[in-house]
């Protein structure tokens, strides 16, 4: 019999601890832990939508927060409208979020390399200003939500259901990333990362499975956004700030590239990293920011390269 | 016609501003194949020491002097602490590793200077304005940043174009390794460019310091315009860098100015006020899609790029 990948043992030990989050936050009688762990599971899914592009596809997007910010705006908008049922809000938000995404990797995708970085990163500036400029909202000081969107009998107000439904769509996005990545069309992406012209020689339209990639990567990212204006109530242009997406980034190069998992263990590390390094001072950055360009400089396979991908491997 | 005039001002002034955060950007670019995003944070450390300096030396000149020194002392000590690891190395990297300088400077302000921002007067012998014609009267300090922007626009020109480090410049920019290799001191040449591209970043923010606010995050919407340009007008192109960041410059400015009477034509005045404002922020970002439609590699790319 075959025995199961490292990884795969991995994944399932992390989702069973997350799973069981709760009860250990009931026990301790302290709602915190969960509210943060909520926030991590949220980022998470956004870091696993960026490593079907960034990982995978090998495409250095510098602007993956603009999905995020479109997603959380949806919901903030429609709610302000007194639209409020989640069955109208969440698939409408997505849907902004993917006809972004096709815009903008539209026009991207017809860049490469270090133009295809700045390109992103001014989109997404782009649409952070449309933000700030969206007066009837909020403007640059956001909008706050009243009410969690409405599921019939879902309450998402309560804590707990509105951890395991943020945990689903995480379990979820991981599965369709991996599972993404098993198929042909995560083979053309892999091969076009790796060697453009023959994949384009063996007859792929790359640009088009790119494209592809890259709205399925930013509907999911507008789900994480969806979320995220749900948890916080509130929603302004800061959610895409740049530096948010390079945050998206870090989570995925520290976790490892190229691995639905390892987004999950970086946006993990990184968020138990600022919260460590945030208690013990004020200046939390002076030490953050060496540690990136260390962790960039010496460990470039990410956390996940400690757990081979087949078992017997390494 | 007085508000053309003065708005093109504003707009040239904008546009030269610009142009010095991003001729260090793309001169060190087309050198090393580096993308700095910590060049924005040199901005920023120009500003704050010009508050500094010339608040304790009571001179604009002197202090200045001193800010744009230490600005450029300062980007040579980055280069060779922090950056030169991450030469050669692919560009994920190097966005990486300079997005921990842009947190470690945005961190080590709020330590030194504190989280309030810090203002910087216009100096006296440049207070005041200037009559240009009937109706028309501009800040000397702005003119006066027109005109030295203008002078180092013409000396970053000749300095590429006419001297001996500035062909090392082009032949490294064309293929560093050949370069090399018929003997130029590339290495000595690189350092060069990015103390060059420090000063001319501290230079910035001196500039700016009397006409924004002195504040921690400052050097970042100033690092995202410099990346527009230079990519509108050719990784690596100075004057590229110089002719994009014109009609930039005039775009932000003009569109500001007339956006809204423009719009008064088709909308009502409430929705024209909010629309125009949205649209002047996000003209720039509309013409880089328009450029990238039509020519990919900018406008004006370096001969040579690869």
């Amino acid at each position: 019999m075959k025995r199961p990948s490292p990884r795969l043992l991995l994944a399932c030990v992390l989702f069973i601890l997350l799973a069981l989050a709760p009860i250990l936050a009931s026990i301790v009688g302290n709602d915190y832990p969960l509210i943060v762990l909520t926030r991590v599971v949220i980022l998470a899914t956004a870091a696993v939508s960026l490593d079907l592009i960034l990982g995978y596809g090998g495409m250095v997007s510098l602007g993956h927060a603009a999905f995020l910010g479109i997603g959380a705006y949806a919901v903030g908008i429609m709610t302000a409208e007194d639209v409020t049922s989640g069955f109208v809000q969440w698939p409408l938000a997505i849907l902004a979020a993917a006809i972004a995404a096709f815009v903008i990797g539209a026009l991207s995708l017809r860049t490469r390399g270090v133009y295809f970085i700045l390109v992103t990163l001014a989109f997404a500036q782009m649409v952070y200003f449309v933000g700030v400029g969206l007066d009837a909202y909020g403007g640059e000081d956001g909008l706050v939500i009243p009410t969690r969107s409405r599921f019939g009998i879902l309450n998402l107000a309560n804590r707990t259901t509105f951890y395991f439904i943020c945990l689903a769509c995480l379990v979820a996005t991981v599965a369709l990333v991996a599972h993404l990545a098993r198929t042909r069309f995560g083979l053309v992406l892999r091969g076009a990362a790796l060697n453009e012209r023959r994949m384009r020689a063996l007859g792929f339209p790359v640009y088009r499975y790119r494209l592809a990639a890259f709205v399925i990567a930013g509907a999911l990212c507008g789900l994480a956004g969806i979320l995220l204006a749900n948890h916080s109530e509130f929603v302004s242009p800061s959610i895409m700030n740049w530096g948010r997406s390079a945050d998206l980034i870090i989570m995925v190069v520290l976790g490892g590239m190229g691995s639905a998992i390892g987004p999950l263990i970086g946006a993990m590390v990184f968020m138990l990293a600022e919260e460590t390094l945030s208690h013990l001072t004020t200046y939390w950055q002076l030490i953050f920011g060496p540690l990136i360009l260390i962790f960039v400089r010496f460990a470039r396979s990410g956390l996940i390269g400690l757990f081979p991908e087949r078992s017997g491997d390494g | 016609m007085s508000l053309l005039i003065e708005q093109t001002l504003n707009g040239v002034q904008l546009a030269l501003l610009l142009f010095l955060v991003a001729a260090g950007l793309t001169l060190v670019f087309g050198i090393m194949d580096f993308m700095n995003l910590s060049h924005g944070s040199l901005f920023m450390m120009g500003a704050y020491f010009a508050a500094t300096f010339v608040a304790l030396t009571g001179s604009f000149i002197v202090g200045g002097l001193l800010a744009i020194a230490c600005t450029a002392l300062l980007g040579l000590a980055i280069e060779a602490i922090w950056l030169r690891p991450l030469f050669g190395r692919g560009h994920l990297d190097q966005v990486l590793g300079t997005f921990g300088l842009v947190l470690f400077f945005n961190d080590f302000v709020r330590l030194v200077w504190g989280a309030a921002g810090r203002t910087l007067a216009v100096p006296q012998f440049l207070a005041g304005h200037i009559t240009l014609g009937p109706a028309l009267t501009y800040p000397v300090y702005r003119l006066v940043l027109i005109g030295v922007g203008l002078v180092v626009a013409a000396g970053l020109y000749l300095l590429v174009q006419r001297t001996k480090t500035g062909m090392i410049i082009r032949a490294a920019a064309s293929d560093r390794d050949m370069a090399g290799a018929i003997g130029a001191n590339v290495t000595l040449v690189s350092t060069f460019v990015f103390g060059l591209g420090a000063a001319l970043a501290g230079l910035a923010g001196l500039f700016a310091a009397p006409l924004l606010t002195v504040q921690i995050g400052m050097g970042d919407n100033i690092l995202i315009l410099a990346l527009v340009i230079i990519v509108i007008g050719g990784l690596g192109s100075i004057r590229g860098a110089f002719l994009a960041a014109l009609i930039v410059g005039l775009i932000d400015a003009l569109g500001r100015a007339y956006l809204p009477e423009l719009l008064r034509l088709v909308l009502s005045p409430v929705a024209a006020s909010t629309a125009a404002g949205a649209l002047s922020s996000v003209a720039i970002y509309i013409l880089l899609a328009f450029v990238l439609l039509v020519k990919p590699q900018g406008l004006f790319p370096a001969r040579g790029a690869r």
